[in-house]
């Protein structure tokens, strides 16, 4: 693979020639000449932000700088951050640092040794700052690479106030069965289709199905079968499906599923609070208010607000989430002190104040949140403690978990447009053992 | 020879090579580089190691790809034959128009819309919601027109109670006589459909004939036993109710602005009570344009309106070199429109109808964004097609550039042949 490049060629001799470490290119600034920076140097922070989130990690990189006098660089990727990241480092020049959007990325750049692993500094900001399980979820066998900056909520279900008075539900429903219950007697006040499901993006059916499974399989069978030692026909998953497909398979709760399968995630939020709204329950992650306040005109807190996913056979209260690793690609000093801050309850304050971000940091005072429902998403994450895991199908190889119109995605769009259980779970497990064997 | 002379060619000959020097090194770098090298990786697996035609063999027994092969196929037989076909309607039609630069510019302008901006375009245009997409708005306009919608579209029983649901319409489980006042409770009525004339439900004032009320059964709010006429609960006005008895409707009646109904003729006797389906018919929702079924047409049908304008323009520009005198001589000859159209039009312009199709063979084989921004998640994988699984599978999560180059490989292997084609006709041409 590495023999046609010609015009690199005479380069890479040099860089090589110069340092047995072949990585060289960036950190251009970097002062050569002094052996211990305690304070200056130049960092670069590749991430998928722009616009607004941008601008939030941005006063985080001047806090720094004004901290330690290192300035950092931020380079946007744009959405398609391992294409870009694979290519950087194929070419011989990565960024400092890397915040990366799943966990399964982490894994893959620490496999092919292509990260830096964190300093015993970094590991002992980790340890102080959050649960144990936050170590674990930045290591890849054994070793600790990442920081997380942010931590999401994918276990919150969204409903509109209006609707469940005018239903007359006054208490946010806490079992399955409750929320059947009030789904039902939404459907009797009129709601066309109480919850909306947003089928045409394959990765709103994949938070249903994790959510439904890590609280009627455990949190220790969702492991198994996040990293496969379990097989998709496993009993487990049976029991996960049917409990799925008593609510999706009821018409009068989530309507024609061949309408779900046509509505995109911003439309089944818009399906439930719009101006004309046809459903009054939305479940997906914290950034459901991001799009109820940029494309309804609901105001989240008031018109729209949530409740954590429902317990199932009295599960204890679970979160399945995500979130932005930070890990480090080169030897640059300044990068572990850059993870070393991340994890400091100043840096997860600076993160959650923008809005929009919420952190698993335990040492962080919850009234950094700037409004009550975010501190809300927050104090669910914190209160879960070790009981957080990623969502699934982002620690699943990509041709599995995160492929548009394949594999898990489409295995539970034809789920819900069929609801054959049996189906399902031997087209789930075909899917599974190709991808991955193929990892 | 002249030994001068042939020095002088070979310097010349030298000079030219090193004229042509540049141009050669971007077609290499730029075009031989890149399709061999895509060669060599379509050899190796997602993380580099060779494993010789193990992409090639996975690539044909993938069903993914096999669907990608089948739209491909159904791609190139219908999209550039219609797309020409129309195209050259057109062209012979605007000859005749009075306004035919205008509606030239017209049909031609969709050309200049990117086909992503297209795609997006013609998302919202197959909408499956009335209220977003024209064309279900146009049909769900058309066939309301035909069959008006019903006024409780959504209402229904609760489970377990007096009515259930026999083909659509509701009806008793048990007989009701006059004297005893049936009640029958709907719910799933919009508090906001419910019409403005209803008013608070009651029990029907005592008379003869059997009679009953049809109500909400839902106060706003909440609250309210079920199955009991409670304050806040309006009666439905206007759904038609029959007493049936055996497989006989008895007598019709209509709920009044408090749900109330009564059959006055009705005086003895054990009827059975049915709301008809009239009452409760769905509304026409359209047809789902973008499901699993209908997408790759509908995706051809947009591609259609992007491309039916280049069709025409390059049509009517051969239409314009067709010399008068012949088409002249088979008017004097007697030769009907139609007759001129197929025997002198169509084969005179043959040569560029042939550049158009190919050109368009080629287009089509490589469509990838049309597909991309039109198909929603739930049906790529039924409307995917080859250059969007080379995406997918190297990009698009799949993460394996191995058999995205294989895929690359083939889709150049199967426009080769249209290419040569075209080749072969501009060296004639230029001949």
């Amino acid at each position: 693979m590495r023999t046609p490049r010609s015009p690199w060629h005479t380069r890479a001799a040099l860089a090589a020639a110069a340092s047995l470490i072949a990585i060289t290119g960036c950190s251009a600034g970097e002062p050569g000449a002094g052996p211990s920076p305690s304070r200056g140097g130049t960092l670069t922070v590749a991430a998928v932000w722009t616009g607004k989130e941008q601008q939030t990690f941005q006063t985080l990189l001047d806090d720094f700088k004004a901290r330690t006098g290192v300035t950092a660089e931020y380079v946007a990727t744009g959405d398609d951050i391992a294409a870009v990241l694979g290519t950087k480092i194929q070419g011989g020049s990565p960024p400092d640092i890397g915040v990366l959007p799943q966990p399964g990325l982490m894994g893959q750049f620490a496999k092919a040794g292509n990260l830096k692993s964190a300093s015993a500094d970094v590991a002992a900001a980790v340890k102080a700052g959050y649960g144990s399980i936050w170590t674990e979820l930045g290591s890849v066998d054994g070793t600790l690479y990442g920081v997380w900056v942010d931590a999401s909520n994918k276990s919150t279900v969204w409903y509109r106030t209006g609707a469940f008075a005018e239903a007359g539900i006054t208490r946010a429903p806490a079992t399955w069965p409750e929320f059947l219950q009030a789904a039902q007697t939404l459907s009797d006040s009129g709601v066309t289709t109480p919850v909306s499901i947003g089928g045409a993006d394959g990765w709103t059916l994949t938070d249903w199905f994790e959510n439904v499974y890590i609280r009627t399989a455990g949190l220790e069978n969702y492991d198994k079968l996040a990293k496969h030692q379990i097989p998709w026909t496993d009993p487990t998953v049976t029991a996960a499906l049917d409990t799925l497909k008593g609510l999706w398979s009821n018409r009068a709760l989530v309507g024609d599923p061949a309408k779900a399968l046509q509505a995109d995630f911003p439309t089944s939020v818009a399906n439930a609070f719009s101006d004309r709204p046809t459903s009054a329950i939305v479940y997906e992650g914290s950034f459901v208010a991001g799009a109820i306040a940029s494309s309804t005109g609901s105001k989240v807190g008031e018109d729209a607000k949530f409740f954590p996913f429902p317990s199932i056979n009295d599960s204890p209260p679970v979160v399945v989430g995500g979130g932005n690793v930070a890990v480090a690609f080169t030897d640059n000093p300044a990068s572990q002190r850059f993870l070393a801050y991340l994890a400091t309850p100043e840096a997860a304050k600076l993160m959650v104040a923008g809005g929009g971000f919420t952190s698993a940091n335990k040492a962080l005072d919850a009234a950094a949140y700037p409004d009550e429902t975010s501190r809300q998403i927050g104090q669910q994450i914190v209160a879960a403690g070790d009981n957080f895991r990623f969502d699934m199908s982002d620690l699943a190889p990509s041709a599995f978990g995160g492929t548009k119109g394949s594999g898990e995605f489409k295995d539970l769009q034809d789920f819900l447009a069929g609801q054959d259980v049996q189906a399902a779970q031997r087209q789930l497990e075909a899917d599974a053992k190709a991808a991955y064997s193929g990892q | 020879m002249n030994p001068t002379k042939a020095g002088t060619s070979a310097r010349r000959g030298r000079f030219a090579v090193v004229l042509l020097f540049p141009a050669l090194g971007l077609l290499a770098a730029l075009v031989l580089y890149p399709v061999g090298y895509s060669l060599v990786r379509s050899l190796l697996d997602a993380g580099g190691q060779w494993t010789g035609l193990g992409n090639y063999l996975r690539l044909f027994t993938d069903s993914g790809t096999f669907t990608a092969l089948r739209n491909n196929l159904v791609w190139v037989i219908v999209a550039p034959t219609l797309v020409t076909v129309v195209g050259l309607m057109f062209a012979v039609l605007t000859e005749r128009v009075r306004f035919a630069t205008a509606f030239k510019t017209v049909v031609f302008m969709p050309i200049a819309i990117s086909f992503l901006a297209s795609g997006v375009i013609f998302r919202m245009v197959y909408d499956q919601d009335p209220e977003k997409g024209i064309v279900n708005a146009v049909l769900v306009g058309l066939h309301d027109t035909f069959a008006p919608p019903s006024g409780y579209p959504d209402a229904r029983p609760r489970p377990g109670e007096e009515l259930s649901v026999i083909a659509g319409a509701l009806t008793t489980t048990g007989t009701h006589a006059p004297g005893a006042p049936a009640a029958l409770p709907l719910v799933g009525v919009k508090a906001g459909d419910v019409p403005a004339s209803a008013s608070q439900a009651a029990a029907p004032p005592p008379g003869s004939g059997l009679a009953g009320t049809v109500w909400l059964d839902f106060a706003s709010g909440g609250g309210g036993r079920e199955g009991v006429i409670d304050p806040g609960e309006k009666g439905l006005p206007g759904i038609s109710v029959e007493a049936v008895i055996g497989d006989r409707v008895a007598a019709t009646a209509m709920t009044r602005s408090d749900g109330t109904f009564r059959f006055a003729g009705l005086t003895s006797g054990g009827f059975r009570l049915r709301l008809p389906e009239a009452n409760f018919a769905q509304p026409y929702a359209g047809v789902t344009w973008l499901g699993p079924g209908l997408v790759t047409p509908s995706i051809i049908a947009a591609y259609l309106w992007i491309y039916a304008g280049f069709a025409m323009v390059l049509i009517a520009a051969g239409l314009a070199a067709i010399p008068r005198d012949s088409l002249e001589a088979a008017r004097i000859d007697g030769a009907s429109e139609w007759q001129v159209f197929r025997r002198i039009t169509v084969p005179l312009l043959a040569p560029v109808l042939g550049v158009v199709f190919v050109t368009l063979v080629i287009n089509v084989l490589k469509i990838f964004d049309l597909v991309y921004i039109l198909a929603p998640g739930s049906v790529q994988s039924n409307a995917t097609v080859l250059a969007l699984q080379l995406w997918n599978v190297s990009f698009g999560g799949g993460n394996d550039q191995g058999m995205g180059s294989a895929i690359g490989i083939v889709l150049f292997v199967l426009v080769l042949p249209a290419m040569l084609f075209n080749l072969r006709r501009f060296r004639r041409e230029q001949r």
